[in-house]
């Protein structure tokens, strides 16, 4: 199977659970899919059988509304059955509104709340560091998320500690629950942003895989300081009536939305 | 008079640094909450994260996540407050190994006022799932607690003071998480304190026995989890109880005390603490008594019952 198609059955599973549980965050699970098939199906050094791996790589999910995403990559790669997906945010269900690493195997940090996830990745990067280990990490920030405070004192503190063993993902869909974030909270030029606090940046469109996959070996033979890779991307990718809609940050398709939505996915793989 | 509290934090980080792997973080604070101790000793091991505690909170996250013991230090005001969203998330709902060391607690630490004088620091940690909660009274506490601290699994909030304190505890002294520590046995009352109260109920306890009031003292150093069967049985054996600690009545542990006497009401309780006010600069000694936190207060509190 190629990344696209692992992208797009991630985006299957991404609508299915939310679809069951009645609730979630399409959009922005949406707009990450091909990051993470790229990260978990290509790059990243993870073994579903021993998920607490010193050595394994690492990823900090801080936009962590967007966990249907990373369970249905962890779910592809083995870490728990695809069946799983249909239990999110159930009473009985490993699988939490937002990443739990105590609940679900191959979750590195706990994630939901804004802006923490940057200072986490930048924890286990030192440590890996001062460990002497060449595990990885890498953090995924919503471009809503970066109006945090925290994001950027944890952007200094990775290029002060010359966090060359992390990579961050700025995935820039342009939407966020009030509306764009141009009128919400501008947030400018991300990418000059992140050049001056001391990050090498990459833009890409966050979509296409040749230039993720680009962009991270650049990412990896870059010394001295960390990358960010900062995405283009489209909220709701993938699904035509969720594409660049606002109103499916948090909302959960209908019955007849359900069926549009797998059909335009299905559309995809034939593509 | 022995050294703050504070100064033990840091030299028994330093002291143990030797035999035990971990990290210490501070938020350019170092030289106040006597961190530096551990720098100069193992500055690979000392991590400077800037005036910037939410993220030093979440990093000590990371960290421990990779199997790291993890201590940071900034004032309580801080690290209680400033971080608390940062200790809830990171640290607690995932239940990491840090140790949130909160120094500078309470309105007894002088003339930089309100803005650092945390009086709800206890209270915060305390509601918070996954936390244990410690306020040592001396340098001799503060070393032993260090020393389980670093072995403890999960998260812990820290709380000391900044300045000096008597000396309460011999070379002999132990402590057990959970527990309290019974320091003087009596009949007609007991004084549960914690930090720099501690000392105040020893002094208003030999007071009160001049007037022939059998008087026990408990040192609370842990907070959460209470030792409820010690505050039982002291309830049950003096039927009078006084708490007393440097902190808002309100959350403290008058009111963790309150809520065992609540449910089994077997004694008479009386609280010493800030009344629900913020702090104000002066010197120690001015501030103990405009807030009545020292033996008088809590003798006062005593005639009361």
């Amino acid at each position: 199977m190629s990344l696209q198609q692992k992208a797009n059955e991630m985006r299957k599973l991404v609508i299915e659970g939310i679809y069951q549980a009645k609730s979630g965050h399409p959009g922005g699970s949406l707009s990450i899919c091909d990051i993470l098939a790229v990260l978990y199906f290509d790059e990243m050094r993870v073994d579903p059988a021993k998920p607490k791996c010193p050595n394994r790589d690492r990823l900090v999910l801080s936009k962590g509304h967007a966990a249907p995403a990373l369970y249905a990559a962890l779910a592809l790669k083995g870490f728990f059955p695809k069946e799983d997906i249909k239990s999110l945010r159930n009473i009985d269900s490993h699988l939490q509104g937002h990443p739990c690493m105590n609940k679900t195997p191959g979750i590195d940090m706990s994630a939901g709340s804004l802006g923490l996830g940057l200072s986490s990745a930048n924890g286990m990067a030192i440590t890996g560091k001062y460990d002497k280990k060449d595990y990885r990490v890498y953090a995924i920030l919503g471009d809503g998320e970066i109006q945090e405070g925290q994001i950027w004192e944890a952007a200094m503190t990775a290029a002060h500690y010359k966090l060359d063993n992390l990579t961050v993902f700025a995935d820039i869909n342009g939407l966020q629950i009030d509306g764009p974030t141009l009128e919400v909270m501008n947030v400018g030029d991300v990418a000059k942003k992140f050049e001056a606090f001391g990050f090498n940046v990459i833009k890409i469109d966050g979509h296409n895989i040749g230039e993720i996959k680009n962009a991270i070996e650049k990412a990896k033979n870059t010394k001295g300081c960390p990358t960010a890779i900062v995405c283009k991307t489209v909220k709701g990718k993938g699904v035509s009536f969720m594409e660049n809609q606002v109103g499916f940050h948090g909302a959960a398709p209908n019955d007849e939305q359900y069926k549009i939505a797998m059909e335009d996915l299905e559309k995809e793989v034939a593509l | 008079m022995g050294i703050p509290t504070r100064e033990a934090y840091g030299r028994s980080l330093a002291k143990f640094g030797h035999d035990k792997e971990f990290f210490v973080l501070d938020a350019d604070l170092s030289k106040a909450t006597q961190t530096i101790f551990f720098k100069n000793e193992f500055p690979d091991r000392f991590f400077n994260m800037g005036i910037s505690e939410g993220d030093m909170t979440s990093t000590a996250a990371g960290m421990a996540s990779c199997g790291k013991k993890v201590f940071t230090a900034t004032f309580a005001m801080f690290a209680a407050g400033r971080a608390y969203e940062q200790v809830r998330n990171s640290i607690a709902y995932p239940n990491l190994p840090v140790v949130i060391g909160g120094t500078h607690g309470g309105v007894l630490i002088g003339e930089d006022g309100a803005s650092h004088q945390c009086v709800e620091d206890i209270s915060l940690m305390r509601t918070m799932p996954n936390m244990t909660v410690i306020v040592p009274c001396d340098a001799k506490s503060v070393e032993c607690l260090v020393e389980k601290a670093i072995d403890f699994k999960t998260p812990m909030y820290f709380r000391t003071g900044r300045l000096a304190t008597e000396d309460i505890y011999g070379d002999d002294a132990t402590f057990e998480i959970g527990k309290g520590n019974v320091l003087k046995d009596g009949t007609d009352l007991t004084i549960i304190a914690i930090g720099d109260m501690v000392y105040e109920a020893l002094e208003a306890a030999k007071s009160l026995e001049k007037e022939g009031v059998s008087v026990a003292v408990i040192d609370m150093f842990c907070v959460k989890p209470l030792d409820v069967k010690l505050v039982q049985k002291y309830a049950e054996k003096t039927k009078k109880i006084i708490t007393a600690e440097d902190h808002n009545i309100i959350g403290g542990l008058g009111s963790a005390v309150a809520e065992v006497l609540a449910e089994n009401p077997v004694a008479k309780l009386k609280r010493l603490g800030v009344k629900d006010s913020f702090g104000k600069s002066g010197v120690k000694k001015d501030l103990q008594e405009y807030f009545s936190l020292n033996a008088k207060g809590i003798i006062d509190l005593y005639k009361q019952m």
